[in-house]
């Protein structure tokens, strides 16, 4: 006998929802455990790097604040990015999508600013949705006629809008003005999202949207199919639904929220159009989406908890004087252990013993 | 201790808190048929999967030839000597006989090709196997291609052989060439299971008969000694009326007319030739065929889900072609197609039972918003009129059984009233008691007046059910005959293309059914 004992990762029949719950806690502290290893390795207390980095996402007020306009962004984009999922059409092109909306928006800001404030931010607004529904209606239209890989286009016509930005930033759009600098001129007063309590009106329009994509995915009939369509395309098409026509409608929404962002992020935060616009929130948001289990509320509380965690993330960098990198390490640490418990949640494992004379009760 | 190739003793499995296999005791000899009868979900499947090493036992042992085995995968019950054969081919279709066979086979590539294919010439000639090692499996019918599946599995040196369920997908000649092997395997001294639920082809070839249910062994008896009555009341633990009613209706208008239907699939091919025939109201009109000579094609065509080329379908003085999926479905004409996997087709697997009955209401709802109100009421009768099994209305159909799922479907199609009821294999494998639940219902239908086309696989109900049945070859309807004055030999020889009544000058087809059947 050579290998004596094989171990096999088993589905599990059905989640209890508590069962899953406590994996996920337990995932935490392990996470937690593991990091603090890691925090050690570089002498430092990881109790007080723990405390350094909540009082870093939630210390102030002024922090607040911080998190919060890094949640915006995740939350609008997740939403976006759910609304594909839940058809199961892979929407990989947020980033894309975020860039073709901010190129939009800041064409008006710029070039059309003859405008009074509310009616400028209207119209950068629409713009920005509705070009970002456009970009994204490219892979829908390609994957509703000819079964095209969404995954595929959606990631490429990422590169493509993130470069069209670029060359404009450093072309036909450069700021004469920034004495060569490439850098496209900072937005007129009238084209800047104003604040509420502090933090731009970006935190309300989450609030809204969130509750709107609730209704819409929940209580729409556009949503329901959507539902149906990703869980069984044929079971859509038997049903009389009209698929093409569905997939377009979800990606063009799916898009829209994304080229929202894009707009909100040129308007509120960067206050132009620059290549750094998206900052990842394309690719991150596909995450807080999955760990949300595509559920808006849900996509809420995760975005504010991974926002937290960028922002806590940053702060020790300065309060301890760790490199970059190291804090990035603790985060993907903590990522690492919360996808990671998916996977327990779906499978366990059972040991197999091989030619023993009793046959072994499977192991939880 | 004793001439038993396989015992199985004190098996126990289950998955969760489902108990799938409860102490189940299970001897197979040298040189028999035994046949493994249940109802669905009694078990079959799982204890044959621990059998060929897809599953392992909880507790309990499985003895081959005496020494006790533990299987941790598949590769292990290979190398003891068992093969399965499943109801899916796992064949490569570009790949010959030959390649298939020695497809994953260690040091496959160093072997003489002639040496190779004398040897399944050999083979094939020991157990009555009639395969071309040469023919590509694209080109084989399906019983070629469970012949070669067979093969394979000898080659691989295989003395027991497990067959799931492997008639479901023949047609009546192909069956007894089946059962002529198996019958030429046990006289070489190989030891055959065979699962199934349907009691005639058991009485045919089986000499032992282990019945099953709800993960228990009822008992192991031999055929001489029992009956299909008894066998079934093993099965189901209750006295049983083996007998499908086939109730008289009078019939009055055309439901629908099918003009020439022709159709061609997405390479092109005709799949479809020049279909015409009615269906009354108050008439069940089967329609029998070798798979895939063309039922999904018709069902899809007349509900407006595959393209239609040529011809027209007429249906309350419409013509039906071109209408969208879901005009066609207001109109009052339902289709529910039960494919293989069962859950693809009509249902949402992960989606409660009111999500799946507010499937067709939805779209006659006014206004952006669904209100799911009505579904939960009429879930609730669902439930109620067809007994479904479940803990709720909010229950996932995927938790529910193969036979409750199908009711859910069925039931909320009957539920839309429709006028035209298109049913396609509504029993796939259902277990005896659903499926005359389901005999039962769409009798009830015809009752009041719904002309139903019923797409089967089993003759013996198309012929005990249908009044009229309508037989397809490649595409082309080979004649529509009385059901009560035909056999199973006339309607196999129809579906094979052997006898085509369309041809046959031009005469009506009550004519020609009523010619044909006094030969």
């Amino acid at each position: 006998m050579i290998m004596p004992i094989t171990i096999r990762a088993i589905k599990k029949s059905e989640p209890g929802r508590m069962k899953a719950a406590s994996i996920r806690i337990g995932a935490i502290i392990l996470a937690l455990v593991a990091s603090s290893l890691f925090i050690l390795l570089l002498s430092l207390n990881p109790a007080d790097v723990y405390i350094k980095m909540i009082q870093g996402a939630f210390g102030t007020a002024y922090r607040i604040k911080e998190t919060i306009v890094k949640a915006i962004p995740l939350v609008i984009t997740s939403l976006g990015i759910a609304i594909a999922f839940k058809m199961q059409f892979w929407n990989i092109g947020g980033e894309g999508q975020i860039a073709i909306g901010s190129f939009a928006a800041s064409y008006f800001a710029l070039y059309m600013n003859d405008m009074p404030m509310p009616l400028m931010l209207t119209v950068m607004i629409l713009a920005g949705m509705l070009a970002g529904g456009l970009w994204a209606l490219i892979p829908a239209f390609f994957k509703a006629q000819w079964g095209t890989n969404e995954t595929i286009v959606t990631l490429m016509m990422n590169y493509i809008a993130l470069k069209w930005v670029m060359f404009l930033q450093y072309g036909p759009w450069r700021d004469p003005k920034s004495l060569g600098f490439p850098k496209i001129a900072n937005f007129p007063q009238n084209a800047v999202l104003p604040k509420l309590l502090g933090v731009h009106v970006g935190w309300v329009i989450a609030l809204i949207l969130v509750v709107v994509v609730y209704i819409f995915i929940n209580h729409t009939k556009k949503g329901y199919e959507i539902a149906v369509i990703g869980e069984s395309m044929n079971t859509a098409r038997y049903a009389g639904i009209n698929i093409k026509k569905t997939i377009l409608i979800a990606i063009m929404l799916s898009g829209g929220l994304c080229g929202l962002v894009g707009m909100i992020q040129a308007s509120a935060v960067n206050y132009t159009l620059s290549v750094e616009i998206t900052g990842g929130v394309g690719y991150t948001a596909i995450i807080t989406a999955w760990l949300a289990a595509l559920s808006a509320p849900l996509i809420l509380i995760v975005s504010i908890l991974f926002a937290a965690l960028l922002e806590g993330g940053s702060y020790i960098q300065t309060v301890f004087g760790i490199p970059q990198a190291a804090a990035e390490i603790l985060q993907g640490i903590i990522l690492f252990f919360v996808l990671g418990s998916e996977f327990f949640v779906r499978y366990k494992f059972v040991i197999v013993k091989k030619h023993s004379a009793i046959a072994e009760k499977g192991a939880d | 201790m004793d001439n038993n190739y396989i015992s199985m003793k004190n098996i126990n499995k289950s998955f969760g808190k489902v108990v799938a296999n409860r102490n189940i005791n299970l001897a197979v000899r040298r040189g028999e048929i035994h046949a493994l009868l249940g109802e669905n979900g009694s078990g079959k499947s799982t204890l044959m999967n621990m059998l060929s090493g897809v599953y392992t036992p909880d507790s309990g042992s499985i003895f081959i030839k005496g020494k006790e085995v533990q299987f941790a995968a598949p590769k292990d019950a290979i190398e003891a000597g068992i093969g399965m054969i499943y109801q899916h081919f796992k064949l490569i279709d570009v790949m010959t006989a030959k390649e298939n066979i020695i497809l994953g086979r260690k040091n496959s590539f160093l072997m003489n090709e002639k040496t190779l294919s004398d040897k399944i010439r050999d083979m094939s000639a020991r157990f009555g196997l009639d395969i071309d090692p040469d023919k590509k499996v694209y080109n084989m019918s399906v019983g070629e291609k469970q012949t070669l599946e067979i093969l394979k599995v000898l080659y691989r040196g295989a003395e027991i052989l497990i067959l799931d369920e492997p008639t479901a997908v023949l047609t009546p000649q192909e069956t007894e060439k089946l059962f002529k092997i198996m019958r030429k395997m046990k006289e070489e001294g190989c030891a055959v299971i065979f699962i199934t639920h349907k009691l005639n082809e058991v009485m045919e070839v089986a000499d032992r008969i282990t019945v099953l249910r709800k993960g228990e062994t009822v008992m192991t008896v031999d055929k001489a000694d029992t009956n299909p009555k008894h066998l079934t009341e093993l099965m189901m633990g209750c006295p049983a009326d083996l007998s499908i009613k086939r109730i008289e209706t009078e019939k009055n208008n055309v439901a629908m007319e099918v003009r020439n239907l022709s159709a061609v699939n997405s390479e092109g091919i005709k799949v479809l030739k020049g279909m015409s025939f009615d269906i009354y109201s108050g008439e069940i009109l089967g329609v029998a065929g070798i798979a895939g000579s063309g039922q999904k094609e018709l069902c899809e065509a007349i509900a407006g889900l595959h393209p239609v080329k040529q011809g027209e379908i007429v249906f309350n003085g419409e013509n039906l072609v071109g209408k969208s999926p879901a005009e066609i479905i207001t109109k009052g004409v339902s289709l529910s197609f039960i494919p293989e996997d069962r859950l693809g087709m009509g249902l949402v697997a992960s989606m409660d039972i009111v999500n799946n009955v507010v499937l067709k209401l939805y779209q006659k709802q006014k206004g952006i918003f669904i209100d799911r109100k009505p579904a939960e009421q009429k879930s609730v009768e669902i439930i109620e009129r067809l007994s479904i099994q479940t803990p709720g209305i909010k229950h996932p159909v995927r938790m529910l059984s193969g036979g409750n799922i199908q009711k859910v479907l069925l039931g909320r199609e009957l539920d839309s009233r429709p006028q035209v009821l298109i049913t396609a294999y509504p029993v796939r494998g259902l277990d005896v008691n659903s499926c005359y639940t389901i005999y039962d219902l769409l009798n009830e239908e015809k009752r009041k007046g719904v002309a139903i086309l019923y797409i089967g696989e089993d003759l013996d109900v198309l012929l005990e059910l249908c009044d009229r049945i309508m037989v397809i070859c490649a595409g082309e309807i080979t004649g529509i005959v009385d059901a009560r004055y035909t056999t199973k030999e006339q309607i196999g020889l129809m579906m094979t293309g052997t006898v085509n009544l369309m041809k046959e000058g031009e005469k009506s087809e009550h004519d020609n059914a009523n010619n044909y059947t006094s030969h």
